[in-house]
């Protein structure tokens, strides 16, 4: 008997759960995956009197296509459905470049969007996907509904913006951009494992194929998934070539300052997120031609 | 104050209930009360995979999971797959011939994530067997055998419709 004891809910509806989210949000952990939170508790790292389990509430498992060819994602949506769902595919190809990297097969058959998100674990790939996507979250509470940008769910490791009494319940992608391409680079000791670095990058042409939009997000680098702004600022406008990526890839280098852990030193980080910067932009240029020819 | 739960599931085929502790994992029920001892539990925080079992035909950590959970699902595990030593599956037949197994501990985690693949893909590569053996880990046989194992089968596998 390994996790200690607590009182177990699991509500069949958004409305139950917001309920007892505000009897008891301050004592209460939502259980969606539990690929995050059951570790903790088996090793009593988490201790809540209250264990709010949304596996059962159906309406929070729905993939559904958005307003202008956007996206949008329930937050229970399992990871293994991200990764085979013909639409997200079609929609949003940086998901799918993302999951294989999301702990393992066995992982992401219970593992979802929303719990990977709430749980905002600094090396995690979706939070920085979502914040390179532009994705927009639902929060809601017995109080109302708000809806926030991913660039400012993520407040540090472990932190995001939702309230004591809040559930993540949607997520909402933009309609992908034509001439796009996309790309998501990461190192890790083996697949699956804990990321030592990542990027996630999206490059848009123009119809002269000049950089018409750029987007580059390190994780497992700093405390947040970290857009690189100067990095996306130095491509805008000019042409793609080898030294630009080059260039973008020693801002992206320049813009983050990782910590040494056991697994790597914060030197070894920084330098990965530039490699992985150009990589990551030289293969979504790749796609975005491709598309754009 | 222990707060408990009826809940009913069908294991290997045969439906069983019981009442559970909230805070009882998967994997402990299936060992402490239905006394099925082939899924063992190694790091309990879903990184070793020796508790992978099947649930509705997905692989899933049996530490991760609360018994409460799967009321109402299928569950499979290693000893839902061979009716005795005479009649092995083809897979553990595979496992036997190629020194898949040395102390034993991950392989019924093993065996059914790799059951559960070869369901959906009869016919995988040897990176695609990598990539579900990358789940599990094993401290004796470096994977190898498992990998020519599953590669033997994969072989002689009716091909792909």
């Amino acid at each position: 008997m390994k996790p200690p004891r607590f009182s177990y809910h699991d509500p069949a509806t958004v409305e139950e759960a917001l309920g007892l989210l505000a009897a008891h949000g301050d004592a209460a952990r939502v259980l969606a995956g539990g690929q995050s939170l059951m570790p903790m508790l088996n090793f009593r790292l988490a201790r809540p009197g209250h264990v709010i389990d949304v596996n059962r509430v159906a309406a929070l498992a729905t993939v559904s296509p958005g307003p202008d060819r956007g996206l949008r994602i329930g937050a229970l949506v399992r990871q293994r459905t991200l990764e085979r769902s013909p639409l997200i595919r079609e929609r949003c190809p940086m998901i799918g470049q993302a999951m294989p990297f999301v702990g393992h097969p066995q992982i992401r058959t219970r593992g979802t969007l929303g719990g990977s998100l709430a749980h905002a674990d600094p090396a995690a790939e979706l939070p920085a996907v979502m914040v390179a996507l532009g994705a927009r979250l639902t929060l809601r509470s017995a109080r109302g509904q708000r809806t926030v940008a991913a660039e400012d769910f993520f407040v540090t490791a472990l932190t995001t913006a939702l309230a004591p009494d809040e559930l993540l319940t949607e997520v909402a992608l933009p309609p992908w951009p034509a001439r796009t391409g996309s790309s998501v680079q990461e190192v890790a000791i083996r697949l699956g494992d804990f990321a030592l670095g990542g990027v996630a990058a999206a490059l848009t042409l123009d119809a002269q194929g000049r950089v018409a939009g750029a987007r580059v997000v390190c994780f497992g680098v700093g405390p947040r998934p970290l857009r690189a702004a100067d990095a996306e600022r130095s491509l805008l406008g000019g042409a793609p070539s080898a030294a630009a990526l080059a260039e973008a890839g020693r801002l992206a280098s320049a813009a983050v300052d990782p910590s040494d852990d056991i697994h790597a030193s914060g030197a070894y980080r920084r330098r990965l997120a530039g490699v992985l910067t150009t990589r990551a932009l030289a293969a979504s240029l790749a796609t975005a031609a491709a598309r754009a020819a | 104050m222990t707060e408990t739960r009826a809940i009913s599931l069908v294991v290997n085929g045969q439906p069983r209930g019981a009442t559970v502790e909230m805070r009882t994992t998967l994997v402990d029920f299936l060992r402490e009360e239905l006394r099925l001892t082939g899924t063992h539990v190694g790091c309990e925080q879903g990184v070793c995979g020796a508790c992978t079992v099947l649930v509705d035909g997905e692989p899933v950590r049996g530490c991760l999971l609360l018994a409460v959970q799967a009321d109402g699902t299928r569950v499979e595990t290693v000893e839902g797959l061979a009716p005795d030593l005479e009649h092995l599956t083809p897979l553990q037949a595979e496992f036997v011939r190629h020194h898949g197994v040395q102390c034993g501990f991950c392989t019924g985690g093993i065996l059914m994530s790799l059951t559960a693949s070869l369901r959906d893909n009869p016919r995988p590569t040897e990176a695609e067997i990598r990539n579900t053996l990358a789940g599990h880990l094993c401290r004796c046989t470096g994977y190898q055998g498992m990998v020519d194992a599953v590669l033997a089968l994969a072989a002689g596998a009716e091909p792909a419709p």
